[in-house]
């Protein structure tokens, strides 16, 4: 499953960490909610970059005392018609003012990758080689928005009071 | 009207050309039907029995003359020369082909209309009151707040995958006609005491199979802040809507579950956390959308043309003159209804024909403008009353005339068996049928404003539980029954009708029908008594009584 971040193909240098699985002392690794919370000061202080696997039905409220020390946060889209991590993205992003890497995992198609973008994610496990490849040209798909979001495009409501202000001015 | 600027058209185009890319994809193999189907259903596309269905939106319900012609346009190059318009303002295509349908789109992105979210697990076209603009005594003109909402809901980047469709309707008058309080949200627009514009949120209300009406969530919301608070709305639903069944995943069941309490407390902790936020709706950002909206130019003209006077000798004019036309906000216009319920015929269609002839039509008598309405009729919204003789004998010789409107033979139908894979029983015959037997326009108009709606499945796209009568579409035991419900209503005192009794079969619903109607005349206190406030005053005992006394 290729792994998309700032737009290009990259390999994906985090170990998933299956619920049951040890978890490895070095190398950057992405854990499972319930595991991180049981225990998460320990885990932060591991030596390599350290990320959660968060379930789409989870408060992501509970993730705020650790943002500013998690490297990535992983949400679910366990089936393409299930948008709940969307919610969650903008509010990880807008709300708890998360920086770090915002993935999506799960059936990720191009044709989410707008919306995605405008929700906050900035990394994609895409589930197809060719929508992988087709990234760069799918997110240029669209030039307009009508919704305020925390990726700061502007929206089609204020790019009018622009012209008219413009207009007016000269 | 509405005019699209570039910014608009240019979001139309790149959708038109992003759905393009999908049908290759779907047609060289590259996307499963499963995956395809999420995103044809939010391009207005649904597979029926038959064929694809293309289901295109008329925002708040108002069309212009162009539009119109490019409706036509599509049923006659792409489909089988006519259309269908639906109880939730748009029309549908029942014959398209799959392949036909990127080039469908870009011919209606030509003027300004699109299939955008017509289906899927997302806000719906925004609905209004078809009289928006024209109606006496309306607050203000609901369309401006429709377009906003129109604009907030197209794409949006988190609420395009929701449990479950969303439908948003907007009233400004206190007839309702859009029918909001059978919407997942409701918006009732008012003025607070300081004059400034507001809405009345009512929400989870909705008909399929297990109705609701709405229940007011918030009294006022002020106008600057009605998209941070819908916004609440759909955050908390789309965090905790159902979606284990789709049967209980409408937010209707959400807030029947919390309690309206409890949903409403939700609402409002998101609302206070975000509220002052880029949602925020500036007053000059309202009165830009505002200053896109055109209005006729009315000119002085009389209240009681001569020509009025004249025509209404002929007790054909005058009978549609009653029937059809309204009162307009200026003197000397008026609001025309074109009943699209022939006798006969099936109900909200309209051929190819037909559309062409009311764009010429509203060319030359209503400035231009054509409206649509959740009853499936069309509207001319601002008619000059001495034109109304001439405008009279055109839509007669259309077909357009029948003096019905509000009347028993209004039918509101969904396309059943006829149509759709998820009916279980024909509900267009049942219409057909029924307009038959209550073709006297003298019966029609003794027995007057009586809603029947009719629904071939649990679905209830015929809004039946809502219907004065209500049929509903049954399958027993391989055979089409009919469940009869009476005393629903649809308008600002909505409420879920009653079942009368046992489900009758498809042979026997015309003559139920005509057993509830003349057991109505026989027991109303007064010739002006409607059906549903005998209804209200008696029960269902004594309908039930006279329907299966002898069967």
């Amino acid at each position: 499953m290729p792994l998309v971040k700032q737009g290009k193909i990259v390999a994906d240098g985090y170990i998933h960490v299956a619920d049951d699985a040890e978890i490895p002392v070095d190398g950057a690794a992405l854990i499972p909610a319930a595991r991180f919370l049981a225990d998460p000061e320990v885990l932060l202080k591991r030596s390599n970059p350290t990320g959660v696997i968060w379930p789409n039905n989870r408060d992501p409220e509970e993730l705020v005392p650790y943002l500013d020390k998690l490297a990535v946060v992983a949400l679910a889209f366990p089936s393409f018609r299930d948008g709940r991590a969307y919610s969650q993205a903008r509010l990880l992003r807008e709300r708890y003012r998360y920086k770090g890497e915002l993935r999506a995992t799960g059936q990720v198609l191009r044709d989410q990758f707008v919306i995605m973008l405008r929700a906050g994610f900035d990394s994609f496990e895409v589930k197809k080689d060719a929508d992988a490849e087709a990234f760069a040209a799918t997110v240029k798909r669209y030039t307009v928005f009508y919704q305020p979001t925390g990726d700061g495009r502007i929206t089609a409501l204020h790019q009018r009071m622009q012209l008219r202000h413009s207009e007016s001015a000269r | 009207m509405y005019a699209y600027d570039e910014i608009d058209r240019t979001l139309i185009n790149e959708r038109v050309a992003e759905f393009r890319d999908q049908v290759k994809r779907r047609l060289a193999g590259e996307l499963t039907e499963d995956e395809f189907k999420m995103l044809r259903l939010m391009n207005g596309v649904y597979l029926q029995l038959h064929a694809y269905m293309f289901r295109v939106a008329i925002p708040y319900g108002t069309l212009s003359s162009p539009q119109l012609r490019k409706m036509a346009h599509v049923a006659r190059r792409y489909d089988r020369g006519y259309g269908h318009f639906t109880t939730r303002q748009n029309i549908q295509f029942n014959w398209i082909k799959l392949a036909d349908l990127p080039d469908a789109l870009e011919d209606l992105a030509s003027v300004g209309i699109h299939a955008m979210q017509t289906s899927g697990n997302c806000t719906r076209n925004v609905t209004t009151d078809q009289w928006a603009g024209v109606a006496p005594g309306e607050v203000e003109d609901p369309r401006i707040w429709a377009e906003l909402l129109r604009q907030y809901s197209t794409m949006h980047p988190e609420f395009s995958f929701l449990p479950r469709k969303f439908k948003i309707a907007i009233t400004a008058s206190a007839h309702d006609r859009a029918a909001i309080k059978v919407h997942d949200i409701g918006l009732r627009i008012h003025k607070n005491e300081a004059g400034e514009t507001g809405f009345e949120v009512l929400v989870g209300g909705g008909l399929g199979r297990t109705p609701f009406i709405g229940k007011v969530i918030k009294p006022f919301v002020h106008g600057r802040d009605i998209l941070s608070y819908v916004e609440s709305i759909l955050r908390v639903y789309n965090q905790y809507g159902r979606r284990d069944n789709i049967y209980k995943a409408r937010i209707k069941i959400l807030v029947h579950e919390l309690g309206i309490e409890k949903f409403a407390a939700e609402v409002e902790d998101e609302w206070l956390a975000m509220r002052d936020s880029a949602l925020t709706l500036d007053n000059e950002v309202v009165e830009d959308i505002r200053s896109r909206f055109s209005y006729p130019h009315y000119q002085k003209l009389s209240d009681t043309p001569d020509e009025l006077t004249a025509a209404s000798a002929d007790p054909h004019f005058a009978r549609w003159l009653k029937n059809s036309v309204a009162p307009h906000q200026r003197t000397g216009y008026a609001i025309v209804t074109l009943s699209l319920k022939p006798v006969g015929g099936p109900p909200g269609d309209a051929t190819a024909e037909q559309m062409d002839a009311v764009a010429d039509l509203a060319d030359k008598y209503s400035f231009g403008e054509i409206r649509v309405g959740h009853e499936q009729n069309l509207a001319l919204p601002s008619v000059a009353k001495h034109d109304l003789p001439a405008l009279w004998r055109q839509l007669d010789k259309l077909g357009l005339a029948t003096p019905n409107v509000n009347l028993v033979t209004d039918i509101i139908a969904c396309p059943g068996l006829d149509y759709c894979s998820l009916a279980n029983t024909r509900s267009i015959p049942i219409a057909q049928e029924l307009t038959r037997r209550f073709a006297n326009h003298d019966l029609a108009e003794l027995i007057g404003r009586l809603h029947i709606n009719i629904s071939g499945c649990i679905n209830a796209c015929g809004h039946h539980h809502v219907g004065h009568i209500g049929i509903l579409g049954v399958e027993k035991n391989g055979e089409e029954f009919f469940q009869i419900t009476i005393g629903g209503r649809a308008d600002e005192h909505a409420v879920v009708g009653t079942l009368i009794g046992p489900a009758v079969p498809f042979a026997e619903v015309a003559d139920v029908i005509e057993d509830i109607v003349e057991a109505y005349l026989a027991l109303r206190a007064r010739p002006d008594e409607l059906f549903v406030q005998t209804v209200e005053r008696l029960g269902v005992e004594p309908f039930k009584e006279r329907v299966y006394a002898t069967r």
